[in-house]
């Protein structure tokens, strides 16, 4: 079981990321189940989404406690949310964030990347969850990005969806190439 | 074909490929995405012949669910909290009428206070308006139950609620198998009322029936209640033939030589079954029994599969307030002379966790648990307010003063 945990504000999309991300599992072969955290959401207030991947199906339904990754939609929640609770002592953490990742108290593994940007750039609004689940490909290895990529063109008309899977692949390259910088170093 | 789908969704699709002829709803919260589907797929012609009636309440919608299935429209419509309880009267009358609309039911709490959140309390309030109840435990059950509900209800002659709960698997994605569009036609035969409504052959329905008759008359709505009970295994087979699903009235797990065994329904039965997977791997016998038919009560069944248990937990997520369980006195009546235990969780949202489940277990093994337990209940919480009214008489609104200590005020 990988369980994931995506923080964001309302009308950022944790509900689509986790969505998303739990459809890349399933055309893989894999059982997921992805579920928001339930309540009347307002719009800029702290949401979280939750996506659980196996190789077996799924039963349980409580919201993820433990997890083995923390994705953070929107850097300010730092300040008001604990995001890293009950994350694994070996857990990921992915932040959009467009600065060095140290400028964040988050753990030492913890991989930014500047997904807002990179979706001003490809999509020209600021919407980061295709590049976030890029980098969550790339960070984990827990879905392929093609997987991700096919589950962004089947939730998307084709010309909006070209521009996120142009941003996912644009993360993921970058993530990547940070993942294996600090492996060298 | 199986995809990776939202609940709501997943149980529109089942419901379209069921061809309902009429769908009167009331589209504004309690809701779901389940009518919202629907309503897009009948103004883009892709169900048809369909009409979706914008029903002004939910009131309105099941006196024209009423209305249309009298005239012998196959007649389906979704609802939740609030919603139903609006609904009761109708609900009262297409049962007594003996009418085959399928609802659903996405469970929440009802008032007050305000709670938009999953529990069973609306469908529990309705348990004895003489509808069918199948509670789903997955959203893949969600699917198989609504196709078997048309046809139950169509043979049967009664209206059959499937109760899914709210949040918790109505807007949870997950893998969903949807039977094919030739299969789902070649088991349920389009619809052949009972009784219609029809001005070329007028009759009524629904017509006073005095103290010398309606005993008889509900005495009736019993037995036809209970025949579901004989018609299920043969429908769920031949459901099983198309799906590779067998749906059950009652389904124990790991029930074998277990001498404490969890009695549920719904969602939660999914994180109740990874918790006795935990417990048996130490050594525990503990089981649990999934009742997806509530009403009318399974009780052969349900007696059948607690046959070998020392201890019955009933894990309720309803509560009646002034006795404790509403599932627990079946469960009793089914197994007299065992002890039964209630255990009320997950009101209003509030998740139903593992870690809680596996005190809770441990506890009932040890003899622990007292005949009722509010699973996680916040006793310094309910102390202090206690306190309070028993300071002043006017001592606010309780809901409202909870709120205030949680956030760290106290008054």
């Amino acid at each position: 079981m990988f369980a994931v945990r995506i923080h964001g504000r309302g009308g950022q999309g944790v509900v689509t990321a986790a969505e998303l991300l739990s459809v890349a599992a399933f055309t893989e072969g894999r059982h997921a189940q992805a579920f928001p955290s339930f309540g009347s959401e307002r719009t800029g207030a702290p949401v979280v989404a939750f996506c659980r991947i196996d190789t077996r199906p799924i039963r349980t339904r409580e919201p993820i406690a433990i997890a083995d990754c923390v994705i953070v939609q929107d850097p300010t929640l730092l300040r008001h949310v604990d995001v890293l609770a009950g994350l694994r002592p070996a857990g990921s953490v992915l932040v959009n964030w467009a600065g060095p990742v140290d400028q964040l108290e988050l753990p030492p593994g913890a991989v930014a990347v500047a997904a807002t940007q990179l979706a001003l750039r490809h999509v020209g609004r600021p919407v980061p969850n295709a590049a976030l689940l890029g980098g969550f490909a790339a960070l984990t290895g827990q879905v392929r990005l093609e997987s991700v990529l096919d589950a962004i063109r089947g939730r998307f008309p084709a010309s909006l969806a070209a521009a996120n899977v142009a941003a996912a692949q644009e993360a993921y390259d970058l993530v990547r190439a940070e993942c294996e910088e600090r492996q060298d170093a | 074909m199986r995809s990776q789908i939202e609940g709501s969704r997943a149980v529109a699709e089942a419901v379209a490929l069921c061809r309902p002829q009429v769908i009167p709803a009331y589209p504004i919260s309690p809701q779901t995405h389940i009518v919202e589907a629907l309503s897009e797929r009948v103004a883009s012609g892709a169900l048809h012949p369909c009409v979706f009636i914008n029903a002004e309440s939910e009131f309105g919608a099941m006196s024209l669910a009423i209305g249309a299935c009298a005239t012998g429209g196959r007649s389906y419509t979704a609802t939740a909290s609030q919603g139903l309880l609006f609904m009761a009267e109708a609900l009262y009358n297409a049962a007594g009428l003996g009418l085959p609309i399928v609802m659903t039911v996405a469970n929440r709490a009802i008032g007050a206070p305000i709670n938009i959140w999953n529990d069973h309390s609306d469908a529990m309030s309705q348990r004895d308006s003489g509808w069918v109840q199948l509670y789903a435990e997955s959203n893949q059950e969600a699917v198989d139950l609504h196709v078997l509900a048309f046809r139950l209800a169509e043979e049967l002659s009664l209206p059959v609620m499937v109760c899914m709960d709210g949040f918790v698997l109505t807007h949870a994605v997950e893998p969903v198998d949807l039977p094919d569009q030739a299969g789902v036609d070649a088991f349920l035969p389009p619809f052949r009322p009972r009784q219609v409504l029809d001005p070329v052959a007028p009759v009524s329905i629904g017509a006073m029936v005095g103290p010398e008759a309606f005993t008889e008359v509900r005495y009736l709505a019993h037995v036809r209640q209970l025949e579901v009970l004989d018609r299920l295994p043969d429908l769920a087979g031949e459901l099983a033939a198309l799906t590779g699903r067998r749906i059950s009235a009652v389904t124990p797990y790991r029930c074998d030589d277990a001498d404490t065994v969890v009695v549920a329904l719904g969602s939660v039965l999914g994180t109740l079954k990874d918790t006795v997977d935990e417990l048996r791997d130490e050594g525990l016998p503990v089981g649990v029994v999934g009742v997806t038919a509530f009403r009318p009560f399974p009780v052969r069944a349900v007696a059948a599969a607690l046959a070998g248990a020392r201890r019955v937990v009933v894990l309720e997520r309803a509560l009646a307030a002034g006795v404790g369980g509403i599932v627990t006195a079946d469960v009793r009546a089914a197994r007299p002379g065992v002890a039964c235990r209630t255990v009320v969780a997950g009101l209003g949202g509030r998740p139903v966790t593992r870690a809680s489940l596996r005190a809770m277990l441990l506890d009932a093994v040890a003899d622990r648990l007292e005949p009722l337990t509010f699973l996680d209940l916040n006793r310094e919480v309910v102390d202090r307010e206690l306190a309070r009214a028993a300071a002043t008489r006017r001592s606010g609104p309780a809901a409202e003063n909870i709120l205030h200590d949680l956030a760290g005020g106290g008054r």
